[in-house]
């Protein structure tokens, strides 16, 4: 087995909704869960413990109050009417985008550039990348290198790869240490004058790693090449500023942080998205249309083609309200007692090998492993007939799969509604899996 | 839901104990089925002798369902006919697709009507199918196939993920 090197002593963990440490800010749990009407569900006779939130999370009736008052008082297309509908929507819809930006430390509400989701915003950076750009940052030919690692989601590995079809570039990425972190010993060499862009997950999806960016945008810098983060396991669960960052692009989606699905964001450096080229083309994205030829929009309306979702931007922007009212550094904490609760309670489990950093620093709360032999379609189910909902399958990101020797794996996510208690849960019910499959 | 109604004990037991595991020569055709969602995966050779399935072979990496599937499958289909194998091979599917309404016959299905209850459960139907349909595409091969053509090998994938989550 790879990776025990990073295991700490026994780790003291209060049980149950902690009640204020001397570090963690106060977090109640139960009046969270309160706001969330699909936790009083039950699933096959027991009450239903939702681990899946790196997923998709659950929704608060904020965020579903937010959409029936959308669609019941203020409905109207954006952007295009003087009526009062049309005002009020627009003001929603543009509110709504300063709420999002404001979140991540944009600097301006016009860096944040609504998208269907983080698949989406990755395909519209690495469409700007092209043979003809006119900015040389984003001309992209043989001999030029795009760096990702062995750590993505699929959705940023295929469109790089689609994206070097196209133009003769290459590919590199970086490695996955035995111990599930980023592999940057290697950074000077890979990251180097061919280097137009890195793009690389910030936190994991399948092992949890949060990964470091001071080392990496210090290299980009030296040689001039962009970075981009997928931020979409980020974003939803601790403080992301994207000036701290010092990155030049974000994607993340609004489903996996209580907001609806549909909605997206690309946040990017303004100076970099004007010197971008249109990604989809169609109304709203234009300053002059002629039959000869048109001209665009500024961002981040020129990445905007279409009627947008409307509504669900507006969820999006009460999600971030509802979190930024409980604050990110809550959320965070929260999710690290819960991580440090899992790790040790998994341990007690005959044959469970975690996929991933097994001690509860520089991870999220997302949990992947192994029962043995047993497939983890079998662990799944099982877990479903005891109510719990996990994550089981190759998380879209199957080269992590195969860097580590597994099929598939079982996954576990935390989100700011889980409790010690559901954690427990899975535990009891990872023994049934054992008592049925063993 | 009630977990014994899915994990029969007869589904357990061939996943335990699989019957006329491992690839075998000589062969007339294989196929390669793979679940994209869950990484499982099966090979599967038929050897023929005049209209009769003198032996299937298997290899399969994969959840207990779809390995107990492809045991059962051995069991029932060994020693019979092509048009016997067919029949045996619709009967199975349409009682996996059938949601739990379909009767099963245990003539017809042998052990393989421990599978009724898998039927009410959609995300583990493909499972259940995987060798079978792997089954149906080598039988078509191998029937299709000039008798001094070398062996078919079809690859092919399983029904695509309908509802794969992105994360």
């Amino acid at each position: 087995m790879t990776g025990t090197t990073e295991r700490l002593s026994p780790l003291s963990v209060p049980t149950g909704a902690f009640a204020g440490g001397d570090s963690a800010p106060a977090f109640d749990v139960a009046a969270i869960r309160a706001d969330f009407p699909i936790l009083g569900r039950d699933i096959n006779g027991h009450r239903l413990v939702y681990l899946d939130s790196a997923a998709t999370s659950q929704k608060p009736r904020q965020v579903l109050d937010a959409l029936r008052e959308h669609y019941e008082k203020h409905n109207a297309n954006v952007s295009r009417s003087v009526h009062t509908l049309g005002t009020e929507a627009t003001a929603a819809y543009e509110g709504a985008r300063a709420t999002v930006a404001a979140f991540v430390g944009a600097s301006r509400a016009e860096e944040l550039v609504f998208t269907k989701n983080s698949t989406e915003a990755i395909n519209l950076v690495a469409h700007s990348f092209s043979a003809i750009a006119d900015d040389p940052r984003f001309r992209l030919g043989p001999g030029d290198e795009i760096v990702i690692s062995e750590m993505e989601h699929h959705s940023n590995i295929v469109p790089w790869q689609l994206l070097c079809q196209r133009t003769g570039a290459t590919l590199r990425w970086f490695g996955i240490t035995d111990t599930g972190r980023l592999d940057e010993s290697n950074v000077d060499t890979l990251v180097n004058e061919r280097t137009k862009l890195v793009s690389y997950v910030h936190v994991s999806n399948i092992l949890g790693t949060l990964n470091p960016t001071k080392r990496i945008v210090e290299r980009a810098r030296q040689v001039g090449a962009l970075v981009m983060l997928d931020a979409s396991q980020s974003v939803p669960h601790r403080p992301v500023d994207v000036a701290e960052l010092g990155v030049d692009f974000i994607a993340f989606t609004g489903h996996k942080m209580c907001g609806p699905t549909g909605i997206g964001a690309l946040w990017g450096r303004y100076e970099l998205l004007d010197a971008m080229p249109p990604f989809l083309g169609g109304g709203s994205m234009i300053e002059t249309v002629l039959l000869t030829g048109s001209t665009y929009a500024l961002p981040p309306m020129r990445f905007e083609a279409g009627t947008p979702p409307i509504a669900e931007a507006i969820g999006l922007g009460a999600a971030v309200e509802y979190l930024s009212a409980i604050g990110m550094d809550a959320i965070a904490a929260h999710e690290k007692q819960l991580t440090a609760y899992a790790l040790d309670a998994l341990s007690t489990v005959d044959c469970l090998r975690i996929i991933g950093p097994q001690v509860p620093v520089g991870r999220g709360g997302t949990i992947s492993f192994t029962v043995g032999d047993i497939h983890p379609h079998d662990v799944g189910q099982v877990l479903d007939a005891e109510g719990v909902q996990v994550r089981v399958g190759h998380h879209c990101a199957r080269p992590v799969c195969a860097r580590f020797g597994v099929a598939a794996t079982t996954r576990a996510s935390f989100y700011l509604y889980n409790t010690t208690g559901e954690v427990d849960a899975l535990v009891r019910g990872l023994h049934t899996v054992r008592k049925v499959f063993g | 839901m009630r977990l014994d109604e899915l994990y029969q004990e007869i589904i357990l037991d061939h996943y335990k104990r699989p019957h006329g595991r491992g690839l075998r020569e000589p062969y007339d055709a294989e196929a390669q089925h793979v679940n994209p969602t869950c990484g499982d995966e099966v090979t599967l050779r038929v050897r023929l002798v005049g209209d009769r399935i003198a032996d299937v072979s298997y290899d399969a990496i994969g959840c207990s369902i779809s390995q107990a599937a492809a045991s059962v499958l051995h069991e029932l289909l060994t020693d019979r006919t092509v048009a016997e194998a067919l029949t045996v091979t619709q009967a199975f599917t349409e009682l996996m697709t059938g949601r739990g309404a379909v009767q099963p016959d245990e003539d017809v299905l042998g052990d393989a009507v421990a599978f009724a209850g898998v039927a009410r459960y959609p995300a583990r139907v493909k499972c259940a199918l995987l060798p079978w349909m792997a089954l149906k595409d080598a039988v078509a091969r191998s029937t299709a196939t000039p008798a001094d053509a070398p062996h078919a090998v079809l690859t092919s994938q399983a029904p695509r993920n309908e509802g794969g989550t992105h994360d």
